[in-house]
């Protein structure tokens, strides 16, 4: 069943067009990632998605039933369940692990499952458990990653959208990062994810799309792109 | 030495008002980034909304309908005054600030002084240009205690004072509102990928600084009972002052900055002529800052103010 549909998605900062028009549908459960090189407009499409940057009229943006547009940035994470793990993380580094995790179910209506989903990202990280009176701002980069990603899921977690999760992480960190993501896909939260490693992003996702100064240029699945001999030249490195 | 704990008790006194003033400047600046310059004016209207709500309690009491003791008015008027003045406050936030939300800071900066011509040209437009009295709820009572004179009304002002803000302190350290404006000083933008809705947290914000620059207005009537249209102007500015002075985001920073500045102002006036007051005391506390820009207990932030 589609989750997220999106219609000729276009996006403008001041003058610059930076989405000419994105079509693409998520199905429920998937794990979908958006290849492309730095300022193709990936982390813009997550930001519109999540209500941050206001798409040009005639965009049309679903998630299942619901119009995205009739949302604001707050609601579409504490009501539709849609959480964004942002670009560089962006912890509030000033507070604990815990608070970090607790601020993010401020809105969340069924508070009686917040101490369950709390204990699953504890047992996912062990490391947070440990860290959890710590301040944010205090954790190696790794532990910061991952408290981003439990923070998202305490959030929101009916779909997840991540921002180059595997940013500025050493390559076994990476696999582990990506291994939990795949258990918490496993649980039920439909990924997308926008990645500048290509090749990690399409060995972890089951679909791809290729972005290109705001337009999407290629689609597949993983396997076809990782075969592609354009993707093969523009992104795997030949 | 009698000199000196007198001139210390009167330092905290006064310091008690900047203190309150402060914090309200301070909340607002860390949580949303913006310089309310209407703050003091905020603090004016405070003082006269307490005027009004006191004024119209000793009518009813003198009815003999309700009879109320003044110490009972006196808190009512509290009371409902900070009430009143939170509501002035998200008022000024909904209609005067939110709109500038993403526009540039000297615009907010405008607005806000406009604001404050708008609070206190109502005020002469509704009560005129003579100064009011403010109505006296507490009897004087003075203690002697070797020398240096103690009021029950100074107590009461100082007792008040460090009381709320401490339960301030206490709100934002630790409740889930608190939580939510500390992250928003950290980095305002990525809050709503919280499920925040920061339009509530910055009405919180507006009306936690205004219903304790209210509670300054009432203590100021209680011991200054003369109120004049432009008696927050100097207050403004002056716990502007103190609220750089604390640091970002530091409601004990600011709480401390305003006693500070209290301090400097009351013994410096102790030394040399009064006239000179506000020029040494503001000298001082430039040299504080150049040895520490971010103030006293400044916090960090993210300097990334956008998504």
């Amino acid at each position: 069943m589609t989750l997220l549909s999106i219609e000729n998605l276009r996006v403008s900062y001041e003058n610059i067009k930076a989405l000419h028009g994105l079509d693409f549908q998520i199905e429920e459960g998937e794990i979908v990632c958006i290849i492309g090189a730095n300022g193709a407009g990936k982390s813009t499409t997550l930001r519109a998605i999540s209500r941050m940057v206001k798409p040009e009229a005639g965009t049309r943006m679903t998630l299942q039933d619901k119009n995205l547009l009739d949302y604001s940035a707050d609601r579409v994470v504490s009501e539709l369940g849609v959480s964004h793990v942002p670009e560089g993380r962006r912890l509030f580094e000033n507070l604990t692990v815990t608070e970090n995790l607790k601020l993010a179910t401020f809105a969340r209506r069924d508070a009686d499952r917040v101490g369950a989903d709390l204990k699953r990202m504890f047992k996912l990280f062990p490391r947070l458990e440990e860290r959890q009176n710590q301040k944010a701002g205090t954790m190696s980069g790794g532990e910061q990653q991952m408290l981003a990603v439990a923070r998202a899921y305490m959030s929101g977690r009916r779909m997840m959208l991540l921002d180059e999760p595997s940013m500025g992480l050493a390559p076994l960190l990476m696999m582990s990062m990506f291994k939990a993501l795949k258990e918490i896909n496993a649980e039920g939260t439909t990924i997308l994810l926008v990645e500048q490693n290509a090749r990690l992003a399409l060995q972890f996702a089951q679909r791809g799309y290729v972005i290109e100064n705001g337009r999407l240029v290629l689609a597949g699945r993983s396997q076809e792109l990782l075969e592609n001999a354009e993707v093969k030249k523009a992104y795997l490195g030949g | 030495m009698t000199v000196f704990l007198q001139n210390l008790i009167n330092a905290l006194q006064w310091g008690s008002f900047y203190a309150l003033i402060a914090i309200g400047y301070s909340m607002v600046y860390s949580i949303l980034m913006l310089f309310n310059f209407a703050h003091g004016d905020i603090f004016m209207t405070g003082s006269y909304i307490g005027f009004g709500v006191a004024t119209a309690l000793i009518a009813l009491s003198a009815t003999g309908m309700l009879a109320l003791p003044n110490w009972l008015i006196l808190v009512l008027t509290v009371l409902f005054s900070m009430v009143l003045t939170s509501f002035l406050g998200m008022f000024i936030e909904r209609v005067g600030y939110r709109p500038l939300r993403d526009a540039p800071r000297a615009s907010a900066a405008i607005t806000g002084l406009m604001i404050g011509i708008i609070l206190e040209t109502g005020n002469l437009i509704l009560l005129g240009a003579q100064r009011v009295k403010f109505p006296a709820l507490v009897e004087p009572v003075t203690y002697d205690l070797g020398g240096v004179f103690v009021t029950n009304q100074k107590i009461m002002i100082v007792v008040v004072s460090l009381s709320l803000a401490l339960a301030l302190h206490q709100f934002i350290r630790r409740t889930k509102w608190g939580m939510a404006m500390r992250a928003m000083a950290f980095d305002y933008a990525v809050v709503p990928l919280m499920g925040v809705p920061i339009n509530k947290i910055a009405a919180m914000t507006f009306a936690l600084g205004s219903g304790l620059a209210a509670a300054a207005g009432i203590l100021f009537g209680v011991a200054y009972p003369v109120l004049d249209p432009y008696m927050g102007i100097v207050f403004g500015w002056k716990a502007f002052v103190a609220a750089i002075l604390g640091g970002r985001g530091s409601i004990l920073g600011a709480t401390l900055a305003g006693f500070i500045l209290g301090f400097i102002e009351i013994f410096v006036a102790m030394v040399f002529p009064s006239t000179l007051r506000d020029f040494i005391a503001y000298s001082i506390i430039l040299l504080i800052l150049v040895f520490r820009p971010y103030g006293l207990f400044g916090e960090p932030y993210s300097v990334r103010l956008r998504l």
